[in-house]
């Protein structure tokens, strides 16, 4: 059963109509064939109507809603099942919440990272949400080491509500694992695309998220903070999280505006969630198309390329002097 | 009635009616001249506090104090310059919130009399040359926005020129909100630089003090050659009332302060504020390029 998001409820409603007309097609051999199509053709319009006039909050809703694609998702069908997990940190464990291994695409070696959320209930609970703890930061770093080492790309999926903020977290350093990470993905000598998928919750999603290009699903958010934690801090209340939302400039569109990301992928009519299999396509051309640009160019430019545009991000006035 | 219930009820008896002090003798402590711990309650006078630097003859509490303070107690004779004093924060959101940022950052310039959460400077300590790029937990909690993130990029730059080492002094709630993806991205640029420094084989020493968290924990303050800390100072990743409300239930004692950094391996030492200065002579001395 698909879910639907409370502005989707027209969405919602032409498609129970549509499975209505096939049920009776199938108990009364009636052609409905033309009122399908006519169905088939009011639900496009209603999706592209609806997605092209999104407020910030309800991109915020859409990049969690519970039919999106995860990152294991995307992997498995960008590589066509050439795919290996590899787990652990070689440290503590191996953390659920973080994801990553080696793959194909179209014969190119790349290495996976992300954050992976659960499907169900059971599955929430055991990848933790989507929230890393310090050892899942440090086995996309071990990941990312060995892709070095052999000269393999990275490609990150980010989606996380954050690193996970619990007490063992604090004890094994979750400032430091993803402090590390900031800096050992400025210099990795090979190339590094991030997509945010999902969610891209502050310091939890920067921390896989360093790269030579760092691109943005369309309908999905990244910025220091929650709308809703922003507004309970700034306005004391959570009731204020559309204005929040807004205030953040945390949309793709907005992000890339100021120049906080590479670029934008667009999403299938009606968001990741109603076309999957289009979304993951659409993905992996990006990927191909942004590799083979940055395997021509040399380490090192890329290297100061990555230092020169993070170094650019921010504005002051000068002041008199 | 029993005894014991009369006898305590004579405590909240007042045996005379009304305030009987005039007000030319009543006995008040005047504003800045006695310095109470917030630690243990006693009271010495101002400038004995501010001789002992600001921390407490009866329980070493480490008093929070400013960048130009430490700028003072590090830099030989008190001497040192100040470099990029005039950055103020643009405001590329137009944020609002109860308030506006623009606002709320001119508010607190007057207040405190400062530009923003970071101040830089370089002078010597034990004759050797050392930038400093030091926060100021009063303004706005010490919050790491574009100001904080380029005035730490340009000192890094200025060392680099100058084959100095580097030192920061953190004191942060975190990222500044009110500069959203563009606070956040301070952690990816302050990160960057410092790959920079470390290129040049300069060292980057970083000093936590009380409190450290959030986006400035998980960036350039664990990212230093050295990490050392004064005596129990707060530093995490998560605040610790976010860490108690996720495992629901009550903190250990001391967790999160510098002795349980320590502990779990992610300071060098801890430091008093007494023997700061002759540590960062001995550190520059030691790792002086041959």
């Amino acid at each position: 059963m698909a879910n639907f998001l409370d502005f989707e409820e027209p969405i919602r409603e032409i498609i129970e109509q549509l499975e209505q007309a096939k049920q009776l097609e199938e108990k009364s051999k009636v052609d409905v064939s033309a009122t399908t199509k006519a169905l088939e053709k009011k639900l496009k319009e209603t999706r592209t109507k609806i997605y092209a006039d999104l407020s910030p909050w309800q991109k915020v809703q859409v990049s969690r809603h519970p039919d999106r694609p995860y990152t294991l998702s995307y992997i498995d069908t960008i590589t066509k099942g050439d795919f290996i997990e590899l787990h652990g940190d070689r440290n503590v464990k191996d953390d659920k919440a973080m994801v990553g291994g080696i793959g194909t695409i179209d014969g190119q070696s790349v290495m996976f990272i992300g954050q992976q959320k659960g499907i169900n209930t059971k599955m929430r609970q055991y990848r933790n949400f989507g929230m890393a703890n310090p050892e899942g930061y440090r086995k996309a770093l071990r990941l990312m080491k060995l892709a070095e080492k052999f000269n393999i790309p990275v490609v990150s999926f980010i989606d996380t509500p954050g690193a996970f903020p619990g007490l063992e977290a604090e004890e094994r350093g979750q400032g430091e694992a993803i402090a590390r990470n900031l800096m050992e993905m400025t210099t990795l000598k090979v190339p590094i695309i991030c997509i945010i998928i999902g969610e891209g919750a502050s310091g939890g999603a920067l921390g896989i998220g360093i790269g030579d290009k760092v691109l943005m699903m369309e309908n999905t958010w990244y910025s220091v903070i929650s709308p809703e934690s922003c507004s309970s801090i700034l306005w004391r209340s959570w009731e204020h999280k559309e204005k929040a939302a807004a205030a953040l400039k945390l949309t793709s569109t907005d992000m890339l505006q100021n120049k906080l990301i590479d670029g934008v992928i667009k999403e299938p009519n009606g968001g990741a969630h109603a076309h999957p299999e289009e979304a993951f396509e659409i993905v992996k051309k990006e990927i191909i198309k942004q590799l083979t640009k940055l395997v021509e160019l040399d380490a090192e430019k890329r290297v100061n390329g990555r230092i020169k545009k993070f170094s650019n991000m921010g504005v002051v006035n000068e002041g008199k002097a | 009635m029993s005894k014991e219930k009369k006898a305590s009820m004579g405590w909240f008896k007042r045996i005379k009616h009304g305030i009987l002090t005039p007000t030319k003798e009543k006995k008040e402590t005047p504003e800045g001249l006695w310095y109470k711990c917030p630690s243990c309650n006693s009271v010495v006078p101002q400038d004995d506090h501010i001789d002992n630097m600001w921390v407490c003859k009866e329980c070493n509490h480490h008093e929070r104090v400013t960048a130009e303070n430490y700028f003072n107690l590090i830099f030989d004779n008190q001497k040192w310059s100040e470099i990029n004093k005039n950055l103020t924060s643009g405001d590329p959101l137009n944020f609002e919130d109860t308030k506006k940022y623009t606002d709320r950052v001119v508010a607190t310039q007057k207040k405190t009399k400062l530009k923003d959460a970071c101040r830089t400077a370089h002078g010597t300590v034990g004759e050797e040359q050392l930038m400093i790029a030091a926060m100021d937990f009063g303004f706005i909690g010490g919050s790491m926005g574009s100001v904080v993130g380029e005035k730490i990029a340009r000192a890094i730059d200025y060392s680099i020129k100058h084959d100095m080492p580097f030192m920061i002094i953190s004191k942060s709630g975190g990222a500044r909100m009110m500069e959203a993806a563009f606070s956040l991205m301070q952690m990816a640029k302050t990160s960057a630089k410092l790959t920079q420094l470390a290129q040049a084989k300069l060292p980057y020493l970083s000093f936590l003090t009380d409190p450290t968290t959030g986006g400035v924990t998980a960036s350039f303050a664990m990212l230093g050659d050295l990490n050392f800390s004064e005596p129990k100072a707060l530093i995490g990743f998560a605040g610790p009332r976010v860490v108690k409300e996720t495992i629901g239930k009550d903190l250990p004692e001391g967790f999160q302060r510098s002795e349980f950094l320590l502990e779990h391996g992610f300071l060098d030492f801890i430091v008093e504020r007494k023997n700061l200065k002759t540590k960062m002579e001995q550190l520059l001395r030691m790792f002086k390029k041959g």
